[in-house]
């Protein structure tokens, strides 16, 4: 089975950053209606523009691997970028994810997440990989950052930091 | 009474040769195995023939018009719906149609007077106050609760419901605290779409009736499965869908008793319903025209009787049995591993076709990837029914749900492809086995 790549296993047995922790500036709790998929997140973040840091993204994701899986490597992408940096991995995720099989995803920008090219093969899927990242922009927005003004930050990523 | 006697296999190659989209392949050129008809099943030729030749033949509005073919039509409408009334063992007009259960149970939801728009209330059984009480099950299909829940928020009658045990059956055990003089409305399903369990319906409508309930049942996996006669069965009302009984979708049915249709004030209202209209006001056609508002989906009608009259060329108890016979199997060949918990009724209790169950370790949505690689269709999710998951304790359950076509080798081929789970996720099955 293709769609489960070994990435995709071990980040859903052992998700990355797993577990609520404070302090946080919002918490949010989202859910996919059609299969049960749920995850409560947190966001810690300094700033609210574009050169924001996301210091810290725990939560607890339950549901399908790959609900699971994306969530972990959310975490593991986003934790100590700004968040122009995780929206623009986000964008770069959503579209690979909702390509039909078109795109396959940049390492260098969402680094595990390419992991999770097959599911752009299966649209019933979709959803679960992108229900953590669609929690995570809320619970910035929860937190005062303006989303809606912060720029698609285009500098090249260092590498992850942890 | 007679045995019933299995199809055999040439039986079931006919069956099966009488649907088109079984020869489908599917992920790579894989057949189709699907077990997913609790959600829809297929059609068979004549179904879809039948359809067609309404739009190539007798289409016409029906109830409207006095040329020719709107009789052809009316008539084709009107011996569809007695096809179906026949089927269940109602008089022809006690059946209604409509687009579905769902449009069937909140059309009975609706009924109430000061849930719909009348003032003026023929019976005092459709009148809902602060301190009446509706009674459902914490194992309905949504499309059997959340009416109930806007009635109850719309009249300020208070919701209570049955509770399920562990293993998913209805706890009857508190049922006379719950039944009670202020309950106006017993609403329950006769077949769990996700545990395949049978309630009594003769025995709680009786006690719904002792206190001066309605009973309200929902039929949608037990009209398509197995002999089902509203003279007996107790109901006040039962629905079911077209589309879950090799009928066409868009086609329900609303079966009431007729001296409760006649007082019940109408869902959906506007042309076809109506007796006499004013701009200040209008009366309403007696039942079941009274309940069916617009131009009816006479095409979805005539498909539906279609498929009626193929369930009786096959034999509504050799159906039920070949089912159960499916059922069998697949509880046998799971119970041989420890990994898959069944949830419903134990081996040797009365069943309908589905069997849902939970994988040690792996979320539903994970098995039916799997399954689905193979060709294997199956459900996963809470199927409609949330409250029942989360009085199980299992956030999703993936589930096989079988028809008339489904075959002896599609089950062992879900086994084989359920095989693969433990393998894809690695699963320690000796640690699971103990």
């Amino acid at each position: 089975m293709d769609l489960y790549q070994e990435l995709i296993l071990e980040h859903s047995k052992r998700p990355r950053h797993a577990g609520l922790r404070e302090p946080f500036d919002a918490e949010v709790h989202h859910i996919n209606p059609t299969c049960g998929d749920e995850v409560t997140l947190r966001v810690d973040v300094t700033g609210t523009g574009a050169d924001a840091i996301v210091r810290d993204v725990s939560y607890v994701a339950q549901g399908c691997s790959i609900s699971v899986a994306s969530a972990s490597v959310l975490a593991d992408e986003v934790i100590g970028h700004s968040v122009g940096q995780a929206l623009t991995t986000f964008e770069a995720m959503r579209e690979m994810l909702t390509s039909r099989g078109r795109v396959a995803g940049d390492e260098t920008v969402i680094g595990d997440g390419v992991a999770l090219s097959g599911v752009s093969k299966y649209p019933a899927r979709v959803k679960c990989a992108l229900l953590g990242w669609t929690a995570f922009t809320d619970a910035l927005v929860r937190s005062g950052v303006d989303i809606s003004t912060t720029t698609i930050d285009s500098t090249p990523r260092q590498g992850v930091s942890s | 009474m007679t045995d019933v006697l299995p199809f055999t296999d040439g039986e079931l190659a006919a069956i099966r040769g009488d649907f088109p989209i079984l020869t489908r392949t599917v992920r790579d050129g894989r057949p189709l195995v699907y077990l997913d008809s609790g959600a829809t099943s297929h059609k068979p030729t004549p179904v879809l023939d039948a359809e067609r030749a309404f739009y190539e033949q007798h289409n016409a509005a029906v109830h409207r018009g006095a040329h020719q073919l709107a009789e052809e039509a009316t008539d084709d409408f009107e011996a569809a719906r007695a096809t179906v009334a026949s089927f269940i063992g109602a008089p022809a007009d006690e059946v209604v149609f409509t687009k579905n259960a769902t449009e069937a149970l909140n059309l009975v939801a609706y009924a109430f007077s000061n849930a719909a728009p009348t003032d003026d209330p023929k019976d005092e059984r459709f009148v809902l106050r602060p301190g009446d009480e509706i009674l459902v099950t914490e194992m309905e299909h949504h499309a059997n609760l959340v009416p109930w829940q806007e009635l109850a928020r719309r009249t300020g009658a208070t919701l209570r419901w049955v509770p399920v045990d562990a293993d998913g059956a209805l706890d009857l055990s508190g049922l006379d605290e719950l039944l009670t003089e202020r309950t106006k409305v017993f609403a329950f399903t006769h077949v769990s779409n996700v545990l395949g369990s049978v309630n009594p319906v003769a025995d709680l409508a009786a006690r719904a009736h002792a206190v001066g309930a309605l009973v309200v049942v929902d039929a949608c996996q037990s009209v398509p499965h197995l002999a089902v006669d509203v003279a007996t069965l107790g109901a006040d009302f039962i629905a079911f869908s077209g589309h879950k009984m090799y009928g066409p979708m868009g086609v329900g049915v609303l079966w009431g008793r007729g001296e409760l249709l006649e007082v019940m004030p109408p869902f959906l209202t506007g042309g076809s319903m109506i007796e006499l209209v004013t701009m200040e006001r209008s009366t309403y056609a007696p039942a079941p025209q009274k309940v069916e508002a617009g131009v009816p989906n006479a095409a979805q009608a005539v498909g539906l009787a279609a498929a009626v009259r193929w369930i009786e060329s096959v034999g509504i108890e050799r159906i039920h049995a070949h089912e159960a016979a499916l059922v069998q199997r697949l509880l046998v060949a799971l119970a041989d591993r420890p990994w898959v918990r069944v949830v419903g009724p134990a081996a040797g209790r009365p069943r309908g076709g589905a069997v849902a169950f939970v994988v040690d370790g792996v979320h539903a949505h994970d098995v039916g990837q799997v399954l689905d690689d193979a060709g294997v269709a199956v459900r996963v999710g809470h199927h409609c029914a949330w409250p029942l998951h989360r009085a199980l304790g299992a956030p999703a359950t993936t589930r096989a749900s079988f028809a008339v076509y489904n075959s002896a080798a599609e089950v062992d081929a879900l086994v084989d492809a359920l095989d693969r789970v433990p393998v894809v996720f690695g699963l320690d099955l000796e640690r699971a086995a103990s």
